[in-house]
C-alpha cells in the first residue's frame, strides 16, 4: 500500500485517513451477573431482567419507544475468516447465534435444571424481551447467561472508550431500575472476565478491514502482539489458573483462558486471534476483526491504548510494515507475561533471541510510529486528530512501565489494581489467598460509583480521565455521528413505534398503511452519518414521509 | 428496595466504628506524607464500601460460561 494523503478517501477505508488509528471500530461487554438475595437465580433469567429493566427506561425517556428488536437475517457465526464455513451439526449450540434465542421455562430447564428455574420463583419467560437496539446505536442483549452490550461503530479510539463507557451506564441504568423494584432481587453487575472460578465471559474487540489483507498475515502481524498487549491494557486479577488453584497476582484477567493459537470458537478452546468471519457489511470489501483477548476495561487510558495501538497494529499490517516476529509457544507466553507482573520475564523467539514483552511492545511501536509518520496521519496538526494522541500515550506508558511504574498507576488498569491490593496487603498483612483480595479484585469492577472500587479511584482523580463524564453521559442516548450508527440510533429515537426490528446493517421498518414491511439495508459503515443523513431526519417528523424519501435514496447514498 | 448488603452496617468487622475518618489533616503536611496519607484514607474509605463477608461474598459469585 503506498502512502496516502490525510483526508483523502481512500478505497476500503471509505473516507477515513489511513495508516494510524482511525478505522471503524466498536466494543462488546459480556458484564458478570449477581444477584447476592437470591443465589442460585438463574442467570439467563436475571439477564432478560436486565434488558427489560432497561427497555423501562428507555420506555421512560422518550415516549415512542427508544429501543427496537434485533434482526438475525445476517448473523453468519459460522463463516471462517480462513474461508470455509462450520457445518452447523459440528458447530457447538453456543456458536448458533444466528437465531434468536426463546427464552421458555422448556429451554432454561433443558440448559440448566429445572430446579434452577424453580428456584427462580416465577415463569415470566413468555414476556421477557432478550434484545434491543439502542438509541445510540448499541445492542443491548442476553448473551448466554450475561447481559452483553455491544457498542455502536465508532471511528476512532476515543469515541470506542466514549461509547464503551456508555454502556457502563446502561447496565448502571438496568441495575438501578432492579434495585428500586420491591419485588425483584437486586443485581449487581461487574464489567470483569471471569469469576475465578474456571468460568470466563468475554469482552470482544472489532475492527473494520479490507478483506484484500490476506488472513496469515493478520495472524502473524497480531499474534506477537496480542500476546504482549496486556502490559497495556490488562486488568488483573487475583488468581493463577483458570480456577485461581495457586494464589498470586497476574496482569490479565483472560489470558490463562486461551488454549489455541487460531480458531472459530469463542466459548470453548479460546484462540488468540478468532477467526469468526461476519463481515455485517460489504463482505467481498471489508472483514470485521473479531478480536476476543483483551480484557474489559475500565480504566480510559487502558482502554484508549487498547483499541488505539490495535488499530495502529493493523494499519502496519495493511501497509505490509508489521515486524517480522514470531513467539516460540505463543500461548505459553501469553500466560508466561500475564503472571510476570515484573516485566522481566524473556520471550523465546522463532530466531532465538529472548526479549522481554516491554521490548516487543517498542518494536511495535517504532514501526507503527514510523508507518504513521510516513502516511501523515501522526502529525500533532495536521494530522488525523487521534494517531499523534495515541504514539504519545503509547510511548508514555510503556517509558513508565519500564521506570516508573507508580506514574503508571494512574492508567494501567492492571497496575492501579495491584497498588489498591498491596496497600491491603502492607496494612493489613494479607497474603494473596486472603478472601479480602479477592473481593477487592471483584468489586473493583462493580459498575455502581459508589460501590465500584475503580470508581471510587476515579472519584479521588487517581484514575485518569480521556473522556469527560458528560460526553459519556450523552453517548447514552447519542450515537456516534460518522458511522451507520448515526441512521440506526436516530431511526430507534425518532421513529421507534415504527419499526419492526434492526441489526448492523439494517434497519426495517413497519410503517402503518403499508402492505409489507421495508428494509433499508445499511451495508457501508461509513454511510448514513449524520453529514449524509441527518437533513433527511431534519426535514421528517413522520416515518411514512421518511421513508417515501428515502426509498429514492438509500441512507447515506 | 436497597440492595441487602446496603442494610448491613459497615462492611469491616465491629472495630471498624473506631476507625472512621478522622478530619483531614492540617493544611501544610510534607507532600510525601500527604501521599501516604492519601493511601491511608483510600483505603479506609473503601472499607467502607466493601461487601461484608468477603470469604461468602466471593464464593457466590458463580458464572455461566461465556464467550
Amino acid at each position: 500500500m503506498t502512502a496516502v494523503v490525510p483526508g483523502r478517501p481512500a478505497d476500503t477505508a471509505g473516507g477515513l485517513p489511513v495508516g494510524g488509528a482511525m478505522r471503524v471500530m466498536g466494543s462488546e461487554t459480556e458484564y458478570g451477573i449477581h444477584a447476592p438475595s437470591a443465589p442460585g437465580a438463574n442467570a439467563t433469567m436475571m439477564s432478560a431482567r436486565v434488558i427489560q429493566a432497561y427497555a423501562q427506561v428507555t420506555r421512560q425517556r422518550a415516549a415512542g419507544g427508544a429501543e427496537t428488536r434485533w434482526d438475525y437475517t445476517d448473523e453468519e457465526p459460522l463463516h471462517d475468516a480462513r474461508g470455509w464455513t462450520l457445518e452447523r451439526g459440528s458447530a457447538d449450540p453456543e456458536q448458533l447465534t444466528d437465531q434468536p434465542p426463546v427464552l421458555d421455562a422448556e429451554a432454561i430447564a433443558l440448559a440448566y435444571g429445572r430446579q434452577e428455574l424453580e428456584a427462580d420463583g416465577e415463569d415470566e419467560s413468555g414476556t421477557l424481551l432478550m434484545n434491543m437496539v439502542l438509541g445510540n446505536g448499541a445492542r443491548l442483549y442476553v448473551d448466554h447467561a450475561h447481559p452483553e452490550y455491544s457498542s455502536p461503530e465508532v471511528t476512532n479510539p476515543r469515541a470506542a472508550v466514549t461509547w464503551d463507557a456508555a454502556g457502563d451506564l446502561v447496565a448502571l441504568a438496568a441495575v438501578r431500575r432492579l434495585a428500586a423494584d420491591p419485588d425483584l432481587p437486586p443485581v449487581n453487575l461487574y464489567k470483569n472476565n471471569t469469576d475465578n472460578k474456571s468460568v470466563s465471559y468475554g469482552s470482544h474487540e472489532n475492527y473494520l478491514m479490507p478483506r484484500s489483507v490476506p488472513f496469515g498475515e493478520i495472524v502473524r502481524g497480531l499474534t506477537p502482539f496480542f500476546v504482549t498487549r496486556q502490559i497495556i491494557c490488562g486488568a488483573g486479577r487475583v488468581g493463577l489458573g483458570q480456577d485461581s488453584a495457586r494464589s498470586g497476582y497476574q496482569i490479565s484477567q483472560r489470558a490463562d483462558f486461551f488454549e489455541t493459537e487460531v480458531g472459530l470458537e469463542t466459548t470453548i478452546r479460546r484462540p488468540i486471534i478468532n477467526t469468526r468471519d461476519e463481515p455485517h457489511a460489504t463482505a467481498d470489501k471489508y472483514r470485521r476483526l473479531h478480536v476476543i483477548i483483551g480484557d474489559a476495561n475500565l480504566s480510559q487510558a487502558s482502554n484508549f491504548l487498547k483499541f488505539g495501538t490495535t488499530a495502529m497494529v493493523l494499519s502496519l499490517i495493511e501497509a505490509g510494515l508489521a515486524p517480522r516476529i514470531e513467539i516460540h509457544e505463543p500461548v505459553a507466553a501469553l500466560q508466561a507475561v500475564s503472571h510476570d507482573t515484573s516485566l522481566t520475564a524473556l520471550l523465546r523467539l522463532g530466531d532465538g533471541r529472548r526479549i522481554t514483552a516491554l521490548d516487543l511492545q517498542w518494536i511495535y511501536l517504532e514501526a507503527a510510529s514510523k508507518h504513521a509518520q510516513d502516511t501523515g496521519v501522526a502529525d500533532a496538526v495536521d494530522g488525523d486528530g487521534h494517531t499523534h494522541e495515541v504514539l504519545e500515550r503509547w510511548s508514555a506508558t510503556l517509558s513508565e512501565l519500564g521506570g516508573d511504574r507508580a506514574a503508571a498507576a494512574s492508567s494501567v488498569e492492571w497496575l492501579a489494581k495491584l497498588s489498591l491490593l498491596e496497600g491491603y496487603r502492607q496494612r493489613d498483612g494479607l497474603g494473596w489467598d486472603s478472601a479480602r483480595l479477592g473481593l477487592v479484585d471483584l468489586q473493583w469492577a462493580d459498575i455502581r460509583p459508589e460501590k465500584g472500587l475503580y470508581y471510587r479511584l476515579l472519584a479521588r482523580d487517581r484514575m485518569q480521565r480521556i473522556v469527560d463524564d458528560a460526553a459519556i453521559a450523552r453517548a447514552v442516548t447519542e450515537p456516534p455521528s460518522d458511522t451507520r450508527a448515526y441512521f440506526r440510533g436516530r431511526c430507534v429515537s425518532r421513529f421507534g413505534a415504527d419499526l419492526a426490528g434492526a441489526s448492523w446493517d439494517s434497519v426495517i421498518f413497519d410503517v402503518p398503511g403499508r402492505g409489507r414491511l421495508q428494509r433499508v439495508p445499511t451495508r457501508e459503515p461509513l454511510r448514513g452519518t449524520e453529514a449524509l443523513t441527518g437533513g433527511l431526519f431534519a426535514r421528517h417528523r413522520e416515518a411514512a414521509t421518511f421513508l417515501a424519501e428515502l426509498l429514492g435514496l438509500s441512507p447515506g447514498s | 428496595m436497597a440492595g441487602q448488603e446496603q442494610q448491613q452496617p459497615q462492611s469491616r468487622d465491629t472495630e471498624v466504628d473506631e476507625d472512621v475518618p478522622a478530619a483531614p489533616p492540617a493544611p501544610g503536611d510534607a507532600q510525601a506524607s500527604a501521599a501516604t496519607q492519601g493511601v491511608d484514607d483510600l483505603l479506609d474509605e473503601i472499607d467502607g464500601v466493601l461487601e461484608s463477608n468477603a470469604e461468602e461474598f466471593v464464593r457466590a459469585f458463580v458464572q455461566k460460561g461465556g464467550q
